[in-house]
C-alpha cells in the first residue's frame, strides 16, 4: 500500500518553511525551517507536544497562518500553484474546494444556528461544484459512508442535536463535500471518548481511502497516528526530529526524542498489599443517589477509598464520574445515601461543613486554565489555603509557599511572583496540585488532571502525584477516561456506566478477564501502537456481531 | 474657496492633534517603565491624544485659581465685550470674564461628573457583583428594582427627582449617581455571572472563602477590564447629563460656573453669529471625544487579552 503511494505524483511540497509568531512586540520563530512532501492519496501523521508547531505547520499547507503569525520564508507548492505568491482570491478558490480543514472541536466549529446540511452545502454551492439539491443528495450519500445513523435525516438537525462523535464525522463529511485533494485533520478525536474515537477513526480512514484523498493528520496520540498514517513526521519546538514510514518509525525510531515518546507509557504503579480488614476508609461513599432536577445521574453508588490508596473512577463522559466528585465535595447534596469521612458522616452541603472538614478533602481540576484565578500570583494562589487553614502569616507563609513550590519541582525564586498566564500547561497543573497540598489534606480528588496535557508532561504529573502520595499518606480519587492512566496510577478501579457502577475491584483483576461487557468494550477501545490494531479490532467486532 | 480653506484648517487641526498625541506618547514612554511603558508604546495616536487632553483638563481643574486671570464670580466689565485683552474670550451676559469662567467650569463640571461616576460605580458594581455571586432571591429583588428604575427615561426621572428634592450639588450627585448605578449594576452583574461559573470560584467556595473575599479577590480583578472601560463611557454620559440639566436650569446653580449653564446664559449671542457661547460646548465635546478615544483603546486591549 505504502509503496504504491510512494510512486504517485507529488501533491504538496513545502521547502524550508519558517513561521514567526508575534508576542511582546517582537517576532519569535514557531517553525524553524521544515520540509514536507506529500504524494496524492498519502496520509502524513504530524506528532509532537503542544507548542511543537503541528497546527501551525498544518495550516501553512493551506497558505494560511493564524492572526499574529507570518510565514517568513520557504516555498509552498500545491499541485503546481505557488501558495506563497498566490493572491487571496486564488487561495480562497482552493480552500474548501481542493484543500479542506477539520478542526479539533467540531462542536465549536459548526455554526449552531444552521442545520448540518445547510452548512454542508455551503462550500460546494459557493465554489460552483454542485447545485443546492445535488449537494443535499451528496451529503446524504457521504453521511451514509461515514456510517452516521439515519443518514437521510441527520443532516436536517442542528449541531446541538447530535453527539460529539457524530458531529466530528459530519465535519469530516463536510470537508469531503468538494472531493478535495488534501484534508488537514487537526486532532479530530482528541476531545472524544475512547469508544467514540474508534468509530470516528475508522470512518475517517475509510473515506480517505475511498476517495484517494491525501491527508495531514495532526495529533499528539502516537497510537492513533499509528492507525491512520502512511508516514510519520515528529516535530519538536518547531524543528523536524525525523520522518519515516509508520512501520519503520514504530519499530526502529532513530532519534532519542522519538524513543522517549515511544517509551512514555512505561510508568506503572507496583501492586500494593491488600488493605487490612477492619481499617476505616478515609472516604466512604454509601448508597448514594444524586442528580439534577428530576433526573438521577448517580444510582446507588458505593465505594471506599483508603489511606495511601488510589481509586480510579473510569467511564465515558456522561457516566456520572464527575457528579460523584461533586457529591463528595458537597457541591451536589445527594438525594439518598451519605458520604463518610474517617467513618464520620459529612454534612451533605459544603456550606454546612466546617473548615476542618473542608480542609481534609481537596480537589485538582481538569482544566488548570479555569481552575487558577488568572489575576492572582502563585504566592497568593498557593499561599491562600495555608493562610486560611493553618493560620500562617508573613515570613512563615512565604516559607511554606516556597516549600510547596519545591515539592512540585518549580524553582521558588523564579516562579513565586508569576501569574498563571506565564506558565505552561504542565506547570499550571502542578500549581493546582500545590494548592491542594497547601491545605495539608488527607484526601484529594483528581478530576481528569492529565487529559488536557501531552503524554510526556502527563507522565511527569502522574509521577509527582505518586511521590506525594507516599510522602504524605494521601488517598486519591482519580477520575479519568484514559485506561493507560489507570494502569499507571490506580490501586483499585471503579467502572461506571450511566450512573451505575458496573464493575469494581483491584487493578490487576480489572485488566484480567472475565470482564463485564462494558469494561471489555472500554479496554478493547484503547488504541495500541500496532499499526494493524484498528483493522484487527474492527474485524473482530464485525465477526462477533455477524 | 472658503470650503477649501475650512477643509485645510480641519486637516491641520487633526494633524496637530495627532502630532501632539505622538509627542505625548513619546514623553510618556520615556518617563514610565515596565508593563505600563510597553502598553503605552502600543497605544494608537488617538488614544495618546485623548490621554493628553484628559491630563490637560485635570491640570486646568486643579490649578484653576492660578490659570484664571479673574475670579469665578467677579463682574469685571460691561456685558458681552468682544475678544480683546485683558478679556481674551470676551465677557458674558453679566460682564464676567469668559476665559476665567471656562477654567473654573472645568473644576466644577469635571469634578462633579467624576464624583457622580465614582459613586455610581461604587453602588452599581458592589450590588451587581453581590447579585451575581449570591444569586437566588437577592438577585431577583435587585434586578427587578433596577428594571423598574431603568424603565423610566433618565432625563425625565432626574428632572422629577431634582424638582422634588430641590437643586443642590449634593442632591444632583446623588440623583444622577443612583440613576447611573442601575446601568453599572447590569454590566457588573452580567460580567460577574460569567466569572462565577469558573472552576477557580468553585475552588474558592469549597475552600470556605467568605463572600467579601470572594468578590474582592476572586471576581473583581477579573471583571476590572470591562468595568474600567465602562467607567470612561459612563463618565461622558454623566458629564453630558449634568450639562443638559444645567442648561435646563435644574443642575449646577448660578453663579457657579458650569459649562452647561454658560451655554444657556450666553445663548442670545448665537443670534448675532458669535461663537463665544459655543466655547463651553466645545470644551464638553473635546473632553467627551478624548475620553472615548482612551476607552476605545482600553476596550480593544481588554478584548485582545482574552483571545
Amino acid at each position: 500500500m505504502t509503496d504504491a503511494k510512494r510512486n504517485k505524483p507529488v501533491l504538496l511540497t513545502m521547502r524550508d518553511i519558517r513561521i514567526d509568531g508575534r508576542s511582546d512586540e517582537q517576532w519569535s520563530p514557531i517553525i524553524k525551517g521544515v520540509d514536507l512532501t506529500l504524494n496524492k492519496g498519502e496520509v502524513l501523521g504530524l506528532i509532537g507536544e503542544s507548542g511543537a508547531g503541528k497546527s501551525t505547520l498544518g495550516l501553512a499547507a493551506m497558505g494560511f497562518t493564524r492572526d499574529g503569525c507570518r510565514i517568513s520564508g520557504g516555498t509552498i507548492d500545491f499541485d503546481g500553484i505557488d501558495l506563497m505568491k498566490a493572491d487571496e482570491a486564488t487561495k480562497r478558490a482552493l480552500r474548501g474546494k481542493r484543500i479542506a480543514y477539520v478542526a479539533q472541536s467540531a462542536a465549536a466549529s459548526f455554526n449552531p444556528a444552521h442545520k448540518l446540511i445547510d452548512q454542508y452545502s455551503e462550500a460546494p454551492v459557493q465554489h460552483g461544484v454542485m447545485s443546492r439539491s445535488e449537494a443535499e443528495h451528496d451529503a446524504v450519500e457521504l453521511y451514509r459512508r461515514m456510517q452516521l445513523p439515519n443518514p437521510d435525516e441527520i443532516g436536517f438537525r442542528y449541531p446541538h442535536q447530535v453527539s460529539g462523535g457524530q458531529l466530528q464525522r459530519a465535519m469530516t463529511a463536510m470537508a469531503m463535500a468538494c472531493r478535495p485533494d488534501l484534508i488537514i485533520f487537526d486532532e479530530p478525536t482528541t476531545a472524544l471518548d475512547v469508544t467514540t474515537q474508534i468509530e470516528v477513526l475508522s470512518a475517517i480512514r475509510d473515506i480517505v481511502a475511498q476517495f484517494d484523498t491525501a491527508a495531514i493528520y495532526i495529533t499528539h496520540d502516537l497510537a492513533v497516528v499509528a492507525q491512520m498514517a502512511d508516514k510519520i513526521k515528529v516535530l519538536l519546538r518547531g524543528d523536524e526530529v525525523e520522518e519515516a514510514d509508520t512501520r519503520t518509525m514504530l519499530s526502529s525510531p532513530k532519534e532519542d526524542y522519538t524513543k522517549t515518546l515511544w517509551a512514555v507509557r512505561s510508568h506503572a504503579r507496583p501492586t500494593q498489599p491488600p488493605v487490612e480488614k477492619g481499617t476505616v476508609p478515609v472516604v466512604s461513599v454509601k448508597a448514594v443517589t444524586a442528580g439534577y432536577g428530576s433526573v438521577d445521574i448517580l444510582k446507588n453508588i458505593n465505594f471506599d477509598i483508603h489511606k495511601r490508596r488510589t481509586v480510579a473512577v473510569v467511564g465515558e463522559s456522561g457516566s456520572g464520574k464527575s457528579t460523584a466528585a461533586r457529591v463528595i465535595t458537597g457541591l451536589l447534596p445527594p438525594r439518598q445515601g451519605q458520604v463518610l469521612f474517617d467513618g464520620v458522616p459529612l454534612p451533605p452541603n459544603y456550606r454546612q461543613r466546617n473548615r476542618e472538614q473542608l480542609r481534609q478533602a481537596q480537589m485538582i481540576y481538569q482544566m488548570a486554565d479555569t481552575a487558577l484565578n488568572p489575576k492572582l500570583r502563585l504566592r497568593e494562589l498557593i499561599g491562600r489555603p495555608a493562610q486560611m487553614y493553618l493560620g500562617l502569616h508573613g515570613k512563615a507563609l512565604t516559607e511554606r509557599t516556597r516549600d510547596l513550590l519545591h515539592l512540585i519541582e518549580l524553582e521558588p525564586d523564579k516562579f513565586i511572583d508569576r501569574l498563571p498566564s506565564e506558565l505552561s500547561g504542565g506547570q499550571k497543573q502542578r500549581v493546582g496540585i500545590a494548592r491542594a497540598l497547601a491545605a495539608e489534606p488527607k484526601f484529594i480528588i483528581c478530576d481528569e488532571v492529565t487529559s488536557a496535557l501531552d503524554q510526556l508532561v502527563a507522565e511527569g504529573i502522574l509521577k509527582l502525584l505518586d511521590r506525594l502520595q507516599s510522602e504524605f499518606d494521601l488517598a486519591y480519587m482519580f477520575i479519568t477516561h484514559d485506561l493507560a492512566t489507570v494502569r499507571a496510577i490506580a490501586d483499585e478501579v471503579v467502572v461506571m456506566q450511566q450512573g451505575r457502577v458496573v464493575e469494581q475491584g483491584p487493578k490487576d483483576e480489572m485488566f484480567e478477564p472475565p470482564h463485564d461487557p462494558y469494561t471489555e468494550l472500554l479496554l478493547s477501545s484503547v488504541p495500541e501502537m500496532d499499526p494493524d490494531w484498528l483493522t484487527k479490532l474492527l474485524e473482530e467486532r464485525a465477526a462477533k456481531a455477524g | 474657496m472658503a470650503t477649501l480653506v475650512t477643509l485645510l484648517w480641519i486637516a491641520v487641526a487633526i494633524a496637530a492633534a495627532l502630532g501632539a498625541g505622538w509627542l505625548f506618547r513619546a514623553g510618556a514612554v520615556a518617563v514610565t517603565r515596565g508593563p505600563l511603558a510597553r502598553a503605552l508604546r502600543g497605544a494608537p495616536l488617538t488614544a495618546a491624544f485623548g490621554m493628553l487632553v484628559i491630563l490637560l483638563y485635570i491640570l486646568v481643574a486643579i490649578f484653576a485659581p492660578v490659570i484664571a486671570p479673574f475670579a469665578e464670580r467677579e463682574v469685571v466689565g460691561s456685558q458681552f465685550l468682544p475678544w480683546e485683552a485683558p478679556y481674551y474670550l470676551g465677557t458674558d451676559n453679566l460682564g464676567r470674564d469668559m476665559f476665567s469662567r471656562l477654567v473654573y467650569g472645568a473644576r466644577n463640571t469635571v469634578g462633579i461628573a467624576f464624583a457622580t461616576t465614582a459613586l455610581a460605580f461604587a453602588i452599581g458594581s458592589v450590588l451587581g457583583l453581590l447579585a451575581a455571586t449570591v444569586g437566588g432571591w437577592l438577585d431577583q429583588v435587585l434586578s427587578r428594582v433596577v428594571d423598574i428604575l431603568m424603565a423610566i427615561p433618565s432625563l425625565i426621572f432626574s428632572l422629577l427627582l431634582l424638582t422634588i428634592f430641590g437643586t443642590s450639588i449634593v442632591t444632583l450627585i446623588l440623583v444622577i449617581a443612583t440613576i447611573d448605578a442601575t446601568r453599572v449594576f447590569r454590566l457588573a452583574r452580567s460580567v460577574a455571572q460569567n466569572i462565577v461559573v469558573m472552576d477557580y470560584i468553585e475552588a474558592a467556595k469549597l475552600r470556605g472563602e467568605g463572600l467579601w473575599r470572594l468578590i474582592t479577590r476572586e471576581i473583581l480583578p477579573n471583571a476590572m477590564a470591562p468595568l474600567v472601560a465602562e467607567f470612561g463611557l459612563r463618565f461622558c454620559f454623566v458629564f453630558l447629563m449634568i450639562s443638559a440639566l444645567s442648561f435646563l436650569g435644574v443642575g449646577v446653580q448660578p453663579p457657579t460656573a458650569d459649562w452647561g449653564s454658560m451655554v444657556r446664559e450666553n445663548a442670545t449671542l448665537i443670534t448675532f453669529g458669535d461663537v463665544t457661547p459655543l466655547l463651553p460646548a466645545g470644551a464638553i465635546a473635546l473632553l467627551t471625544v478624548a475620553v472615548n478615544f482612551v476607552v476605545d483603546w482600553m476596550l480593544h486591549r481588554a478584548s485582545g487579552l482574552k483571545e
